[in-house]
Parts: structure tokens; sequence; C-alpha cells
């Protein structure tokens, strides 16, 4: 029986984060079964995608009740980290509201800011068992318009036009802005210490 | 502080690269999967992969490469050379590339690129353009590896692109392309200041200052290479070193 499970639901992007797990010599299954979800020792949420389908997907099939009551430690990956956030300004969608704070658009008027925000920044401000092993300043790859302010359960700040959170935790959930699944060494780093959390 | 991006690309004919790689032994150099991790290992912030294949059937070789690519590679890739329809983008994101390039598809039809950014999010849709500047010094959008003229402006198109949902540009100066004698600095500069999305600077590499010219006047938020970095002219790290030491942010 595999210990880890990672949601399917329509975010796409699901391979990459296969391919590191593999990389690390884990297995998981990939499932939308709330059984399977439940009974996984670690659960992982990624997301490609726009909030408010995503969002509509996850009620549908019950899935944002099964996520919100989890106990085991659950990771969410970009658009991941911004549905366990309470509101999105994309398409003003609700969220699962894990985590209390917003979701905003960088402002791509101000000063040249580009957005997407695409690329490798660093992570300042760390704390907790996701960073463990892991030095301030450490660059890691993002590719997102979307973000979480910092906020008190902020883990990592990262700064693009203003400092944002970069990685959130409140209990047992976690969750990350960046893709550590394409983050080179230190973003392989960042998975195997998820997955020595215990419940 | 978000970091200047520095990509080499590959050549890639039937699954296979069309060089090797002078920097490192590597015992299948026309393996793209070998030179990628070596690429990883050097410190390439992203990679891009060219498909130059002729034939329709290389198509699916592609796909098959890219499952195999994305199962080592680390850091994030991309994908280009004749993807011309949304199953295409389709079968290679799903195959695991992180992005896909398209150009002429999008010159022949601008609406795909609104599908496509609805499909996939346009963080997954980049719009190559290769420019070359007319007898005004105006720059137009070419096909074909540079050779076949539109009449598409290269500024108003990028606009256009980036409105319907491309969220990155590569712009490649083919008139600068092989000739090692720098980047298209001004055009460049203009593109990047035209467009709110991230662009890529390609063409001209020679040396290590070119690199920090694009960066520094041309405001190009990455650049790519291919002769420069397969012949190990311009090692990654030294490369990277160089850039820091002149104020550039790079990631090392």
């Amino acid at each position: 029986m595999s210990k880890i499970a990672i949601i399917k639901y329509n975010a796409g992007n699901v391979q990459s984060v296969l391919h590191a797990l593999e990389r690390l010599g884990k297995t998981a299954i990939w499932t939308d079964d709330p059984k399977e979800i439940q009974q996984a020792e670690w659960v992982i949420f990624p997301g490609v995608g726009e909030a408010s389908s995503a969002m509509r997907h996850l009620r549908e099939r019950g899935l944002d009740e099964v996520i919100g009551a989890l106990h085991q430690p659950v990771l969410g990956i970009c658009l991941g980290l911004q549905l366990f956030c309470r509101h999105s300004e994309e398409n003003d969608t609700e969220c699962l509201g894990i985590f209390d704070v917003n979701i905003r658009k960088f402002n791509a008027g101000a000063e040249g800011l580009k957005v997407p925000h695409i690329g490798w920044n660093t992570l300042q401000d760390l704390r907790g068992p996701l960073f463990e092993g892991v030095p301030e300043s450490s660059y890691v790859y993002f590719v997102h318009s979307y973000f979480a302010e910092k906020n008190k359960d902020a883990v990592a700040t990262t700064e693009y036009g203003e400092p944002f959170a970069a990685a959130l935790q409140r209990d047992n959930f976690y969750a990350v802005q960046f893709h550590p699944e394409k983050s080179g060494e230190m973003g392989r780093r960042i998975l195997n210490n998820f997955l020595k959390i215990k419940h | 502080m978000l970091a200047k991006r520095i990509i080499p690309c590959l050549d890639i004919k039937d699954g296979q690269t069309v060089k090797g790689i002078q920097f490192e032994n590597l015992r299948h150099a026309g393996d793209p999967v070998e030179l990628a991790a070596a690429y990883a290992r050097q410190g390439a912030d992203e990679l891009v992969f060219l498909d130059i294949t002729a034939t329709h059937e290389g198509r699916s070789t592609l796909v098959d490469l890219v499952r195999r690519i994305a199962s080592v590679l680390d850091i994030p890739f991309t994908v280009g050379g004749g993807i011309q329809s949304i199953a295409a983008v389709e079968a290679l994101l799903q195959a695991g590339a992180d992005k896909v390039s398209v150009n002429s598809a999008a010159v022949r039809r601008p609406a795909i690129l609104n599908e496509l950014a609805k499909s996939f999010g346009n963080q997954c849709i980049v719009l190559a353009v290769d420019g070359r500047p007319n007898e005004e010094g105006e720059w137009f959008a070419y096909l074909n590896g540079g050779r076949i003229p539109t009449e598409l402006r290269v500024l108003d198109w990028v606009r256009e692109a980036t409105d319907r949902g491309a969220g990155e540009i590569l712009f490649t100066s083919m008139a600068h392309d092989g000739t090692k004698g720098g980047f298209a600095l001004e055009i460049t500069q203009a593109v990047s200041e035209a467009v709110s999305v991230p662009v890529i600077a390609s063409g001209g590499a020679g040396e290590a200052c070119h690199f920090l010219d694009v960066f520094r006047e041309a405001k190009a938020d990455a650049a790519l290479a291919a002769s420069v970095f397969h012949f190990g002219e311009i090692p990654i790290p030294s490369l990277k070193n160089y850039l820091s030491n002149h104020g550039i942010p790079v990631r090392k």
C-alpha cells in the first residue's frame, strides 16, 4: 500500500512531482478517491491551472471537505498553496480557507514588474521542518501570477515587487508557492524534508 | 531577488541532439538526456529543446524524448520547433515539458494563443519570434528559421501575442544569430519594454560581456545561447561568476 497520495484533480503537472518522488526513491499513488487520500501517510496537492475551475472540480467531488479534514502532513504546491487560502483574486474564487490569508495578483504595471513571476528567486526567514538544511537565500523556481501576502503562517518569504509568502505552515498543512520538483538540489531537499515529517 | 536566467538551447533531430557538447566526456554525445543532466549540473537555470526534425514521424519520438528528459531533469525545460496544434501541446505538457514554445503556428492563427492559454495557462506558453530589421531599421517577424518575411512588426506582434495569452517571449535576432558579435540590444530592450511578461533574449552570444549587456542594457530577463555553451567556450559557472561580479543577480 502506497504511503504517499497525490491528489488528482483538473489542475495539471503531476508528472514532474511523480518524477521527483521517483528520484527520491519513493512511489506515490495519484488519486481522487477519498479513502485512498485519507489513508496515505503524506498527501501532496500539486497544481498548475486556474483557481475557480479547480475549486469547482474539488467541490463537485467532495474533495474540498476531504482535504480540510486531513490529519496527516499535507503539502500544497503552487496553485495548491493558493487553493489552501481563504480567497483568490483569480476570478474572485472562494478557496479552502485552511490558511487565513488572501491571494492577490502581482501588479504588472508597477515599475516594470514582469508577470508571471518566472524564474529562480531566493527564500528568506525560513522556519520549520520543511527548510531543515536549507540556507537563507537559497534559490528555488517560481512560475505564478498570483501570490499570498506575508502573514503569521508564512515560513518562508520571497521578494518580488513586495515580500510575499513563499511557504505557509499551520498544524499539519504545509504549502509552497514555488516548485520544489523543479528546483534542483534544494527543491529535492525540501521535498525530502516534507516526507520525513511524521503524523 | 529574482535572478537573471541562463538558458542553453539544444537542437533535436529524430530524438537525438544534432551536436554533442565539448565540455564534458559523455558516453553518448547525441543523447539529449545526458546532455540535459550535464547542463543542469553546470548550473543552467532552464533548458530549451528545439526540434528540427523535418518529418511527421519524428513528432512522436519527441514526446518519448520529453518523457525521458522529464524523469531525469530537476530544472524546468521548454520544448519548441514545429508545434502546430493544441493536441501537440497537450501531449508535450502531459509528457512532462514545463513550457512549450510556438512560432509559425501562432503567426498563421493567432487565436491559437488564446486557446492554449485558456487550456493550459499562460505560464506554459512561450511565443518564439525570429526577427530581422528592414532597411529603415524596423524589425519584422520571420518564419522558417528567419528566411520567410511576414508583415508583422515585431513590437506589434509581441504585444498582440501577450494580450492573447503568451506568458513569455523568446526573441531571436536572426541578424545576430551565429555571429557571436553580441545580442541585438536595442530591439531586445524595445521588446522588453513593450510587454509585461518576461523576455528571453536569443541570438549573437559570443562572450560573457554580451550577456552582461543584454541583462543590464537591454533589460532581458533571461538569455539563451547554444554553441558558446556546447563548445565549452563560456562555461556556465564562470559566466555566472562574471555576471555576479558585475552586479547581476544570478543563481549560484
